[in-house]
């Protein structure tokens, strides 16, 4: 290793991307330490207390790209208050001061400000990609912002954010001189827009690749924008409304077919079925395809149109498709990978699809490795079957909608059919369970869940064994999320070290106490146990037996936060 | 009746003069449901004395158990045995409190599940006065039920007793989550009147409310579920849109949503009209077959039940296939404009756009008439 001087190993450096490498190869020795910090570019941050903006700065001076994630995973389904945290704005001014060449910033589950856009927009010359998932706190003057300074912006990936829409025309922000654009998805914005300028905006992007939009853009403006960009690769629909036997649905049909290149298909937000073939001339091409929030596709429609997708590797649905559906996707989709479906009545609760579609999808495509499924019911015995078929699966999420249903034949618990997923599919990384489980399901996981990082446990086990074998078996969890089960400080306490090499764990209406917690934070120092209760604001620190309402904790190398709010006491 | 439920939210206390109390069948679901409260808002705790509860609980339930095992119920059978295993098995192991996690739903084990199942089985619940015990917003929920029983009451049994029992989950629900936002609560109403309105009829059908068939749990109350918090595992994103979605697509549509669309269907000579829901088929061809079936019984003069046998039939259905080609009788219907067109000219989805009401008409009629446009007929309303 000597022999080399920095630039040649600098060069080999380049060719390993990933984070994980990165971080490895930064392990070897002092040198490589200090090499690989100074030559890194793009930097993963898992939970944004884990460590300060300073000292990412100070670490990787090199920095250009930068992907933080805030809140944790539990926020998105109503369980982390508003004000939790996860602000972006520290990271931002601290990055500016210290000027620091940002050209990508990509976040996740984090508060974004106007005012943060607002800077980002400003501070950063060469700025190229924004993209936000799952955020809050903005509105479509942040987006304003960022349209008008960053005179380079390439990306601009809006997914699943709640943003308040001001309709300020912020889409008009972009100057003429904007030309730069290869990706533009605005489908979460709920406001109308302005369509004369999206179209100038289209016609002068050349290099616009993927294009996703919202709800106000009608079927005439799409069928515009496609004649200029015959070249997207993704292509997100709006609204998709109109009459069969128009001349503007059939000038449609014209452009779609033009678009040779789409692999991706998604949106549909209000849709009229019968429009649907226009696109069965692209769909042998797809790829991707994401009808997930298109609830007005279903039936016959739905089926004709998947017919048309034999290529496709990745399918986001709603459970409208019901278990026949289902098949007609096991037998037409051979190289399927991802499968996510959700139910298309979420307050109801009465999902259309059940274990008899998921071993269809198992038995027809065997390159399956990713799959959530939202379903009414389960048996042991097909999930001992889907384990046989697909032994690749790499993320596992099975979400029966009653939450402790058993086995729907037997009436046993789904401890084996899990066990069976877990023993098969030696690669699983990430699992999230459901159903009527006891102990024994966290035996099976701790025995053969050797690669499993994440785990989402609800309304599950028994005892304090459940969460001690998951604790002591699986080597190599990061994030472990818990509601309603019966784990208490015994489980808690059982191995404190575990908990910092993992990123985070999550325990919300269990039986942990305020005494439990207060011990594992004083045995570990470099944990933030952060405790939540939203109905007391009253100092409880004389008082061990109360059960924590919710408790987070995460590994930390800068001690606890300072932008906690009031209900939240990292002890 | 047994004494009230007393704000079962509270700690050990409630579940201690519970099992005190008598063990009539009565108290049965009382006692299931009022086991074990989680406390989800974070008051005082009650672990001490839940430890003392439950062996006397299990005990009780034992005797509650087999009482309950020998109640009349008039459900199918085996929908009711196997969450009686399920309570035994549940019982033996002497877990209660684990199983018992969730008092929102109340149908989290074959104890609580009794709300569903005896809406299915039409078994009495002397439920009523564990309603007295929950929520503050039980006076908007009990105007709702009352609403519910009037308009619905197919029930033989005490409907009373079984709408009541619909309820205490999602009442229970509210007084425990208090922050709850009320458009939540007003879905949540309407939802389990849907449902109410859906186990009535189901259960007055005898048949079982899962479609599978295979389970009992499948139709637990919904209303339950959605009041849980962060359960089901959806983003809040995702149930905003497509709460949004659904709505707008009825918008679009035109009509109830992709809903049934049925057309009255006359036939000179027969002595009532039929309907038909012209979105269960495709294509003319379909509709048509569908419409010789119906009316095959009117061209040949047999009995109008349905239940002729095969051969006689197929006999009539060929007959009346060949009358219709061989032009004794013509498949004509009403657009929006009023005129009366012949079936078959346009495309199918335009046919079900336009198409009010359908006629079979005997060619006689049409005699003397454009070859294929007929004309306005006076036949009868």
């Amino acid at each position: 290793m000597n022999y080399f001087p920095d630039e040649v190993l600098e060069h080999v450096f380049d060719f390993v991307t990933s984070h994980r490498d990165r971080n490895s190869l930064s392990q070897v020795c002092k040198s490589w330490y200090r090499i690989e910090s100074s030559s890194r570019q793009k930097v993963f941050i898992g939970n944004c207390y884990a460590i300060s903006p300073e000292r990412v700065i100070e670490r990787f001076p090199g920095l250009k790209s930068i992907t933080l994630k805030g809140k944790p995973h539990f926020a998105d389904f109503n369980l982390v208050p508003n004000d939790w945290g996860g602000f972006v704005y520290p990271w931002i001014e601290a990055f500016a001061r210290n000027r620091v060449g940002l050209e990508e910033l990509q976040l996740k589950r984090m508060v974004v400000s106007d005012e943060s856009l607002e800077l980002l927009s400003r501070c950063f010359p060469n700025f190229k990609s924004l993209v936000l998932v799952s955020c809050e706190g903005f509105t479509t003057d942040g987006l304003a912002a960022i349209a008008a300074n960053c005179r380079f912006l390439r990306e601009l990936d809006l997914q699943e954010n709640e943003v308040e829409d001001h309709r300020g025309h912020w889409l008009g922000c972009f100057p003429d001189s904007c030309t730069s654009l290869t990706s533009l998805n605005f489908a979460c914005l709920k406001g109308d827009i302005n369509l004369g300028v999206l179209e100038r905006l289209v016609a002068r992007s050349p290099n616009l690749r993927s294009l996703r939009l919202n709800r106000a853009v009608p079927l005439d403006t799409l069928q515009k924008i496609l004649m200029q960009s015959p070249q997207l690769l993704d292509l997100g629909v709006g609204s998709y409304v109109n009459d069969p036997d128009s001349e503007i649905y059939s000038k449609l049909v014209t452009a779609i077919q033009k678009c040779e290149s789409v692999r991706s298909l998604s949106g549909f937000l209000d849709v009229a079925p019968h429009c649907l073939p226009a696109f069965h001339s692209i769909c042998p091409n797809l790829t991707s395809l994401n009808l997930s929030y298109a609830p007005g596709i279903h039936g016959s429609e739905l089926t004709k149109l998947i017919h048309h997708c034999r290529k496709l590797q990745r399918l986001w649905i709603l459970d409208c498709i019901g278990d026949k559906g289902l098949e007609v996707v096991a037998s037409t989709c051979k190289d399927l990978q991802e499968l996510r479906v959700f139910p298309s009545d979420p307050y109801v609760g009465n999902a259309a699809v059940t274990e008899e579609g998921l071993v269809a999808i198992s038995s027809g495509c065997p390159k399956l490795n990713s799959i959530l499924y939202f379903c009414q019911q389960m048996t042991n015995a097909a999930l001992i079957t889907v384990a046989k078929n697909c032994p690749n699966f790499t993320r596992f999420r099975l979400c029966i909608l009653d939450p402790t249903k058993p086995d729907a034949v037997t009436m046993q618990p789904l401890d084996e059919g899990f066990g069976a997923i877990v023993h098969s599919c030696r690669g699983l990384r990430r699992l999230s369970l459901s159903g009527l489980l006891t102990d024994q399901v966290f035996l099976y996981i701790g025995m053969y869940a050797e690669q499993l990082e994440m785990l989402s446990i609800a309304f599950a086990g028994d005892s304090d064994k459940g969460m001690q074998y998951v604790l002591n078996g699986c080597k190599k969890l990061r994030k472990l999320e818990i509601m309603d089960c019966p784990f208490g400080n015994g489980a808690l306490l059982m191995d404190v070290g575990k908990y910092e090499t993992m990123r985070s764990l999550w325990m919300s209406s269990c039986e942990v106490t305020l005494g439990g917690c207060k011990t594992l934070a004083k045995l570990m120092p470099r944990l933030n146990v952060e405790i939540m209760n939203e109905n007391e604001l009253a100092d409880f620190s004389a008082d061990h037996t109360p059960k924590v309402n919710k408790m987070y904790l995460y590994r930390t190398l800068v001690g606890r936060r300072k932008d906690a709010p009031e209900y939240v006491c990292t002890l | 009746m047994s004494p009230p439920l007393l704000g079962v939210e509270e700690e050990g206390k409630s579940n201690v003069s519970l099992v005190a109390s008598s063990t009539s069948i009565d108290c049965i679901s009382q006692n299931g449901c009022g086991l074990k409260e989680r406390n989800y808002l974070g008051l005082s705790d009650c672990s001490s004395v839940d430890s003392s509860a439950v062996p006397s609980l299990s005990e009780e339930n034992k005797n509650n158990l087999n009482l309950k095992a020998t109640e009349l119920r008039l459900g199918l059978p085996g929908s009711q045995s196997p969450e009686r295993e399920a309570d035994v098995s549940l019982l033996i192991r002497g877990k209660l409190d684990e199983k018992l996690l969730f008092p929102m739903l109340p149908l989290k084990d074959g104890i609580c599940s009794s709300s569903q199942k005896h809406v299915v089985s039409g078994n009495k619940r002397g439920f009523s006065d564990t309603m007295d015990g929950f929520s503050e917003v039980k006076g908007s929920l009990y105007s709702e039920k009352n609403w519910l029983f009037h308009s619905a009451g197919t029930e033989s049994d005490s409907p009373q007793s079984v709408g009541q029992g619909k309820f205490p989950g999602s009442s229970g629900i509210n007084a425990m989550l208090s922050p709850r936002p009320s458009g939540a609560q007003s879905a949540m109403i309407k939802e389990v009147s849907q449902r109410g309105l859906q186990d009535r009829s189901h259960a007055a059908n005898g048949t079982n409310l899962n479609q599978t068939g295979t389970s009992n749990n499948s139709s637990s109350d919904p209303a339950a579920k959605a009041q849980v918090v962060g359960w089901p595992p959806i983003k809040s994103f995702r149930k905003n849109t497509l709460v949004t979605s659904s709505k707008n697509n009825d918008e679009v549509d035109g009509k109830p949503g992709p809903g049934a669309l049925f057309v009255k269907v006359s036939m000179d000579g027969a002595p009532y009209l039929r309907k038909v829901d012209l979105r269960t088929y495709s294509t003319y061809q379909e509709l048509s077959c569908a419409l010789e079936k119906m009316f095959s019984c009117f061209t040949i003069g047999q009995c109008g039940s349905h239940g002729v046998p095969q051969g006689k039939e197929k006999l009539s259905e060929s007959s009346l296939r060949d009358l219709l080609n061989g032009s004794e009788y013509m498949l004509t219907y009403e657009d929006k404009d009023g005129d009366w067109m012949l079936v078959g000219d346009v495309p199918w989805e335009m046919f079900i756009d336009t198409c009010k009401r359908l006629k079979i008409m005997k060619s006689s009629d049409a005699i003397g008439l454009a070859p294929r446009v007929v004309e306005k007929s006076k036949v009868k309303a």
